[in-house]
């Protein structure tokens, strides 16, 4: 009975606890079961909360018991990426330089997804301060991909996404700046979301550049992600960049397919160096798309190219700010014996963080310096001025954007030692970090190698209802959602 | 060209204490990092707005309410080096 | 420190400075502004708390945490942008500036760069010689306050610091006077002034002992009729009036003695010891100082709206120098008694409301600034408000020495008990008969007693010695024991010595 019940979507579950066919502790159970059977092969997990979690699951079980359940989140076990402050409970960003931190506060999507009686399992591994697309640059442990544990699970919420595909939670949230919900979904072969910037609030998310982190939902399909950014969706006064714009049913949006929808299909992405497996799938389900109805345009995102160069200054300038408070002073990790406080912080942020941060560190600090601004993080804010132009220009003439989530499929732990053939994963997922635009990844279709591959919908901003309609479209239309990895 | 000069002013602006192995390793890679970026030179940008949000918001304040503050000993818990009701720090030599 | 007016010191500094050197001074003025939450958290300003007990995760500066503007911040920022005739950027926003230091939980401060919140105004300062000075004022903008470092012995020795961040995230408002001041004096006038105006808009205390108010000041001397400017060198931590002075003074006589020596002058930042009286060099790295601002990005940009600017021009109150000018037009006063009448907005407050119940400008404003400011500094806001006396009892205690009730003499100790008791005039004069023996037949005996006991004064009178009379009516004024009403004494002594 157990593990069938780990491979259900949040709604599968919450009808069975609504029908009293299971209860949410007898899932907990279950999902904590399997994460100490399996969790030392995918590594997705860095804490586990196994009491806080099954009293957690307990009092759902008593909501659904006098039938007062809160929602679609009530009873589900979730994983929550360990970039999110988390009241009580260690929060380390995989960082050593955050080991032993434990927060006052929650972040505000940890507030929501709790308030609506959603059981946290434990914090997820990631890139260190969500800096990479592989989860192999965590202070602590490599995560593994459930699908083929030689590859790596995308990052940097591969954790979150191993966890979901690897059925060791039943959905999960991860943080998206780059592409770190997207890719490791593409690579998990799930459904990663990331909406409109300022559509969920980022408080109490560390932040590794603000001006492009996002807040996004990881699930088993499209429904399970409506309903779960239903729940983050919203200003909050503690986040001045969060927007107090309505926040539409979601759920009730998913119906009405993709008859009558113009999707663009931008040129630049599908490129000379992609995986042909990929693209001919992309194609497949492009093609899938207009049979449902939709109708199909090329566009042209000229400026796609330029748009990893963009990211690749304006993340690390704000990272190199943002981590400045890292000193071994307030928290964190200190290194013992140093002759005075600049050598302490010194060797702390040295020992603390990893070769990835510290490269990102230095970048931003060089871009920002006398002499260095104007030509690199002053321009960068120019040409992402054209880079969100191309979208608008994009949006004049159609509804949606359709292609490629990622150019390849997961890759093998170690295959990307250079650090510039890593950002290249990135190049189809910046630029809706730079617009802020809503984009989702979901799978479509495998490699011969059995990998997931993963089909990007992009929309404009706030029009997270018709990315999630189209996308539901084509996943009511196709069984991809049926195969699922080994054990 | 980035040099070793720049690669050690940055890591002291960035209070990070690099081996001279990183130090070189850094040099290499900001270098070729740096050259991808700039490609960026190639656009024409003159009379551009900057862009620092997707989504441009004004005058967002909070009114001036009091609100509860941290009891002191959960302020100082997380401290590495904790002195009872303060967080205490080596000395301090100026420059 | 700061007495109705300082420039006693100034006196001497005066003639301290070199008259072949022209002193060019600019003042960075610090002003922590009366809010009750932090510039970007809600944690409450009130001074003197124990240590790291007024702090919250954002002012922490813990991870993830993020700031949000506190309005007020901005509504007392325009309002003194507005009266110092600066002009309001419509569009201005936040930035961080980098650097590592352990009072400062992020490792950068959020404060404002290229777009502050006003630009180019100025204030004027009128000066002892009764000439007026315009004072041009660069830029106005907002930032936040970092923790305090207290050091295990001095900063030199100290093993190790403490930091306690109840003050880290405080709202500062920050306003750069232009290179006009001419003089170590003229300097603390600008600071004298500028406080007086932030007091009388309410946006701070003033308070410069709790550190309310800090100053630094740019400074350099050039031989006089040369164009271009000295080398500068920044002085921090000159927190009163009376130091401004002393270290600008001390600076000034640094710096000549070194260009007469034929040395240069190194551009340099320099402490300001008000112990020892001197300034020494922070030969801080300053290579270091690279604080790469970029626009703050957890921060969108302020675009202030006219018609709010216009609201707030509408609602600005009488400034000091408009009352210390109305003060000497409409009541008469002299120029010295409007100058210490207009100190603090509270003593202007009281002595118009004295005058209002008691129409006599110049009585008033000499028993205000004889006995009130004997009793309470000039610019003790909070002190002036709650008098034990009230200005309608002030007026009181006046009417009674114009109805002769008492004497003015009297009037003192009445003065000093309604201070001390909080009673009322009528009270005290009642309880204690202390009016004036007005009645004839009662002061007949006394000066016919004076005049039998005092017969050389009566002989020099008749010798023609006039002011024999006035010592006679002394006698009898101290045998009432000074309740006796003076002019009638006197009438009465002189026509018994001429019957005598
Ligand atoms: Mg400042
Ligand atoms: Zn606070």
């Amino acid at each position: 009975m157990a593990p069938a019940l780990t491979g259900l979507t949040m709604h599968e579950l919450t009808d069975r606890y609504r029908r009293g066919d299971a209860r949410p502790s007898e899932v907990t159970e279950a999902y904590l079961a399997r994460i100490e059977k399996l969790d030392d092969q995918v590594a997705a997990y860095v804490t586990v909360v196994r009491e806080a979690a099954l009293a957690a699951a307990r009092a759902a079980d008593e909501r659904y018991r006098t039938s007062q359940p809160l929602g679609p989140l009530d009873g589900v076990p979730v994983a929550i990426k360990d970039v999110f402050c988390t009241r009580g409970v260690r929060t380390t960003c995989s960082s050593k330089i955050l080991e032993n931190f434990v927060p006052p506060y929650d972040a505000t999507a940890v507030a929501r997804l709790t308030a609506a009686g959603a059981v946290m399992l434990g914090k997820t591994n990631m890139d260190e301060f969500a800096m990479g697309s592989s989860t192999e640059h965590s202070g602590f442990k490599v995560t593994r991909n459930p699908w083929d544990l030689a590859r790596v699970p995308g990052g940097s919420s591969g954790g979150s996404a191993a966890a979901v595909a690897g059925e060791l939670a039943a959905a999960a949230i991860g943080t998206d700046t780059g592409g770190s919900v997207r890719q490791p979904a593409a690579f998990c072969g799930v459904v990663g979301l990331k909406p409109t910037y300022g559509r969920i609030s980022r408080y109490g998310l560390i932040a590794f550049a603000s001006s492009l982190d996002h807040v996004g939902p990881i699930t088993h399909d499209v429904r399970d992600a409506a309903a779960m950014l239903q729940t983050l969706a919203g200003v909050d006064p503690r986040d001045s960049t969060s927007v107090d714009a309505p926040v539409p049913d979601y759920t009730a949006a998913l119906a009405g397919g993709v008859a009558g929808l113009r999707l663009g299909v931008p040129r630049e992405y599908f490129t000379e160096g992609m995986d042909p497996e990929v693209e001919r799938a992309v194609r497949v389900a492009i093609d899938r798309l207009r049979e449902l109805g939709a109708t199909l345009e090329e566009v042209s995102l000229p400026t796609t190219d330029y748009g990893l160069a963009v990211y690749y200054i304006v993340a690390p300038a704000e990272a190199s700010s943002n981590l400045a408070r890292y000193d071994g002073v307030k928290y964190g990790l200190r290194v013992p014996g140093g002759r005075d406080l600049i050598d302490m912080e010194s060797r702390t942020r040295a020992a603390g963080f990893g070769a990835e941060v510290k490269r990102r560190i230095m970048l931003g600090t060089y871009a920002l310096s006398a002499g260095y601004y104007d030509a690199y993080y002053g321009r960068a804010q120019k040409v992402r001025t054209l880079v969100k132009r191309d979208f608008e220009a994009a949006f004049g003439r159609v509804d949606l954007l359709v292609g490629p989530t990622t150019p390849g499929v997961a890759f093998k732990h170690g295959e990307k030692e250079d650090p510039l053939a890593m950002y290249l994963n990135d190049v189809f997922t910046v630029g809706a970090n730079l617009a802020g635009l809503p984009a989702v990844s979901i799978r479509c279709g495998f490699s011969a190698s059995g990998l997931p591959i993963g089909l990007q919908l992009i929309g404009r901003p706030f029009d997270e209802a018709r990315v999630l309609r189209a996308a539901h479209a084509y996943e009511q239309a196709t069984d991809w959602r049926a195969r699922r990895p080994a054990r | 060209m980035i040099s070793r000069e720049d690669v050690e002013h940055v890591a002291r602006l960035a209070r990070l204490a690099l081996t001279d192995a990183e130090k070189e390793r850094m040099r290499v890679q900001l270098d070729a990092i740096l050259t991808y970026i700039d490609k960026l030179r190639a656009l024409d940008v003159d009379g551009v707005e900057p862009t620092a949000h997707a989504v441009r918001l004004v005058n967002v304040m909070r009114d001036d309410e009091i609100t509860p503050c941290l009891p002191q000993d959960e302020a100082v818990a997380n401290a590495p080096d904790p002195s009872g009701e303060f967080f205490r720090v080596p000395r301090i030599l100026e420059g | 420190m700061s007495s109705p007016i300082s420039d006693g010191g100034s006196r001497r500094l005066a003639v301290a400075t070199r008259p072949d050197y022209e002193v060019v001074i600019g003042l960075e003025v610090h002003a922590q502004l009366l809010t009750r939450t932090k510039m970007f958290c809600g944690c409450p300003t009130s001074f003197g708390a124990a240590p790291n007990t007024q702090t919250c995760p954002v002012c922490l500066g813990m991870p993830g945490t993020l700031p949000v503007i506190n309005r007020r911040t901005i509504d007392f920022g325009v309002r003194t942008a507005l009266a110092l005739n600066l002009r309001i950027n419509t569009a201005s926003r936040f930035a961080r500036k980098h650097y590592f230091y352990p009072d400062m939980p992020k490792n950068f401060q959020i404060s404002q760069y290229e777009e502050p919140l006003a630009e180019e105004g100025s204030l004027e300062i009128d000066q002892t010689d009764g000439t007026v000075r315009r004072i041009r004022i660069q830029r106005l903008h907002l930032e936040e306050d970092v923790g305090k470092l207290i050091h295990e012995g001095t900063l030199e020795t100290a093993q190790a610091s403490l930091v306690d961040f109840n003050r880290a995230g405080v709202p500062l408002m920050e306003t750069v006077s232009h290179p006009d001041l001419r003089s170590p004096e003229e300097a603390a006038a600008y600071l004298k002034s500028f406080r007086a105006v932030l007091v009388y808009l309410g946006v701070c205390d003033g308070n410069m002992e709790e550190g309310s108010l800090r100053c630094d000041a740019n400074v350099s001397i050039r031989p006089r009729g040369q164009t271009e400017l000295g080398t500068k060198v920044e002085i921090k931590n000159v927190n009163s009036f009376r130091n401004v002075q002393r270290a600008l003074q001390f600076e000034v006589q640094r710096q000549a003695k070194a260009l007469d020596a034929g040395e240069r002058i190194v551009q340099e930042t320099r402490l300001w010891d008000a112990d020892r009286g001197y300034t020494r060099s922070m030969r801080s790295k300053e290579f270091a100082h690279d604080y790469r601002y970029f626009p703050e990005p957890d921060l969108g940009p302020l675009a202030l709206s006219s018609v709010f600017v216009d609201e707030a021009r509408a609602a600005l109150p009488e400034l000091p120098r408009a009352r210390r000018q109305r003060f000497v037009a409409a009541h008469g006063l002299p120029a010295y008694d409007a100058d210490v009448l207009t100190q603090s907005r509270a003593l202007a407050d009281y002595y118009e409301a004295a005058v209002r119940e008691f129409p006599h400008a110049k009585i008033v404003s000499n028993w205000v600034m004889s006995e009130l400011l004997r009793e309470i500094a000039a610019d003790d806001e909070r002190a002036i408000a709650g008098a034990p006396i009230s200005p309608a009892r002030l007026a009181d205690l006046l009417r009674l020495i114009e109805a002769g009730t008492i004497s003015g003499k009297i009037a003192k100790d009445v003065f000093q008990k309604m201070f001390r008791t909080g009673e009322d005039a009528h009270a005290i004069v009642d309880r204690e008969g202390l009016t004036q023996v007005a009645d004839a037949g009662a002061l007949d005996t006394l000066v016919e007693q004076a005049i039998a006991a005092n017969p050389r004064m009566v002989e020099d009178f008749r010798r023609g010695k006039t002011q024999a009379a006035k010592a006679i009516v002394g006698q009898v004024m101290k045998a009432s024991g000074g309740k006796a009403n003076p002019a009638i004494v006197s009438r009465l002594v002189e026509v018994k010595l001429a019957k005598a």
